[in-house]
């Protein structure tokens, strides 16, 4: 059914993704390994056409781009990797558009999927999102979109620490958080609340539900207190000069020839 | 947007035909003297099917899974899609009566008449539909435009009104103000396209980079690198666009060589008549068809998603 749950059906659960861009390194590991779980999981297969040749074309799921952004004070313009999946708006014309129901929006905790098996592959949906979060999958002929991996948030053959995102658990700096975006008292509403989360387009009127941590403020070093100068490290021990201490020092040197 | 074949070849072909069909359905009720000949409606509602037909054929080339295009009619509720689906399937059944009627020689009766208005209905709401899958897109600024299905439904009328009066006269039953119609409903397009492109070109861009990525508080954003080498689905679906100095040249031809022409062609053959009234009507028909198909192409190349944000454009 492609009509959005209403309120009352709505259990408030709100499941999503909080990403920070202060903290992304733009090593695209989360999306080789969102690409990698997905191949085999709820939107298999997910095959790249001439994957190898000169005009690969396939879906993924998650799209990391990296932007450059001339800062308006005198510090030098900085690099921001972005990653880019699908944010399970609360109010999603990708899901009301869609003619077939494939495409629906769950009451149980808000995660939007689409249906494999009765998508007609029209691609409407795909123009109804303003975030490039569908994709047609053309060696499938139908549209893949991230699951926010249903199959392994709720998996029981999986050790209850990794039943969490592919892409959570692949990022090698935390720059990724799951949870309960409706439950204010969650880790990743806190999170969000102390770092100033924000919507990408909140003037779509979609109401995304995955929130953007935005980059901090540079740090001189300064305002800290501390001197710009680089700190010089301490010796951990020094020589005495010593008839052992030499017969030590030529040792090292020798043995590290 | 990337303009597919098959769709403006399924929206200007089904456009026509269902023009054709509701003229017909109304020229039906309104007493309208068609000519006395089986042939008459073998042809003319023949060519409004077929079209019709056509158009919707084509409309599946480009699904992903043709053989599931059924489950399309199910979410009515929501979906304009849907509901195009379902207005479309359902206007067979009146027209489908209807001609069935006319070659049985009940034209003329009340029962016909009916069939023939609820044909035109039929048609009605399915081009507004039609329109309402690109007019209520709020991603595409060009496209969530009020002009944009009053537009489709002009086109519609002016384009099936072009190959309603040429049969006429090839039969012999035209009458002056069927011309008068069909190049007023012409005039009417071309005014509505002038009025449409002068507001999508005044329209303030209010998207930007910045506000897409929520970077702007921190500066000018430009996109470094895609997240891939090669372009992916999004930017060869929604990514396509065409110059400014070309579109300017699209629109000229679509207005002069296209609905100008056509225009000019049915406002001559009003002074015209017997054969020579007859061909300049059915020269009419080409401009109308480039006019239409030009219009339909602009109509994807100039709209601009607001995904191409992500994808380093500055305005949307
Ligand atoms: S990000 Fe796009 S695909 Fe995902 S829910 Fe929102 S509109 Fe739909
Ligand atoms: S591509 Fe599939 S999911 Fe998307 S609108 Fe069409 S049928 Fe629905
Ligand atoms: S939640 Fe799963 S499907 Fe979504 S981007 Fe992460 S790995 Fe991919």
């Amino acid at each position: 059914m492609t009509s959005l749950p209403t309120a009352e059906e709505r259990s408030g659960k709100k499941l999503g993704l909080v990403i920070d861009l202060d903290t992304c390194v733009g090593c695209h590991a989360c999306a080789v390994s969102c690409k990698e779980w997905n191949t085999q999981g709820y939107s298999a297969p997910l095959t790249d056409v001439d994957a190898y040749g000169s005009d690969p074309l396939g879906a993924w799921l998650n799209r990391i781009h990296t932007y450059e952004v001339a800062t308006v004070d005198d510090m030098p313009n900085r690099t921001v990797h972005f990653p880019r999946s699908c944010l399970h708006c609360e109010e999603p014309a990708c899901v009301t558009v869609c003619p077939t129901g494939a495409s629906y929006k769950r009451a149980e905790d808000g995660i939007v999927l689409v249906n494999p098996d009765t998508c007609i592959g029209c691609k409407l949906c795909s123009w109804a999102c303003p975030y490039g979060a569908r994709e047609y999958d053309p060696s499938h002929g139908v549209m893949k979109k991230c699951t926010l991996c249903v199959d392994r948030i709720y998996n029981e053959h999986l050790e209850p620490e990794a039943r969490q995102p592919a892409c959570v658990l692949a990022c090698p700096a935390g720059a990724r958080h799951y949870g309960d975006l409706g439950d204010p008292d969650s880790a990743v509403s806190k999170l969000v609340a102390q770092r100033d989360g924000y919507d990408l387009l909140p003037q779509s009127g979609y109401k995304p539900v995955n929130k953007y941590l935005p980059p901090r403020p540079r740090r001189t070093g300064v305002e800290d207190g501390a001197a710009a100068e680089p700190k010089v490290l301490e010796p951990i021990a020094k020589g005495d000069g010593s008839l052992s201490d030499r017969f030590f020092a030529w040792a090292d040197q020798v043995l590290t020839r | 947007m990337h303009p597919a074949y098959s769709v403006i070849l399924f929206t200007t072909a089904s456009g026509a035909g269902y023009g054709l069909l509701a003229l017909l359905g109304l020229g039906a009720a309104l007493d309208v003297e068609f000519p006395q000949t089986y042939w008459f409606p073998l042809v003319a509602l023949g060519l409004a099917l077929g079209l019709i037909t056509v158009g919707l054929l084509s409309s599946t080339f480009h699904l992903g899974h043709p053989e599931r295009a059924w489950r399309a009619f199910s979410q009515w509720r929501s979906s304009w899609l849907s509901r195009e689906g379902v207005a479309a399937v359902a206007t067979y059944i009146p027209a489908g009566l209807f001609g069935l009627m006319w070659l049985g020689d009940w034209d003329g009766t009340m029962t016909w008449q009916s069939l023939g208005v609820l044909s035109a209905i039929g048609a009605a709401v399915t081009v507004w539909c039609t329109g309402m899958i690109y007019g209520s897109l709020t991603t595409i600024r060009q496209w969530n435009h009020p002009l944009v299905t009053p537009v489709y439904m002009v086109l519609a009328v002016s384009t099936g009104a072009s190959l309603f009066c040429p049969l006429m006269a090839a039969f012999g039953a035209v009458q002056p103000w069927h011309i008068v119609m069909a190049a007023g409903a012409m005039g009417g397009a071309i005014l509505m396209k002038c009025v449409y492109w002068w507001s999508i070109d005044r329209e303030p861009r209010v998207l930007t980079i910045e506000a897409a990525t929520g970077l702007g508080r921190r500066g000018v954003v430009r996109q470094l690198e895609a997240p891939h080498t090669q372009e992916n689905f999004v930017q060869r679906e929604m990514g396509y666009s065409i110059g400014r100095k070309h579109a300017k040249k699209l629109r000229a031809v679509c207005l002069v060589g296209g609905f100008g022409l056509a225009t000019s062609l049915q406002a001559l053959a009003l002074l015209a008549q017997g054969p020579l009234q007859t061909g300049l009507l059915a020269a009419s028909i080409a401009p109308a068809a480039v006019g239409v198909i030009v219009e339909r192409w602009l109509f994807f190349a100039q709209a601009q998603h607001v995904v191409t944000l992500f994808y380093g454009k500055h305005f949307a």
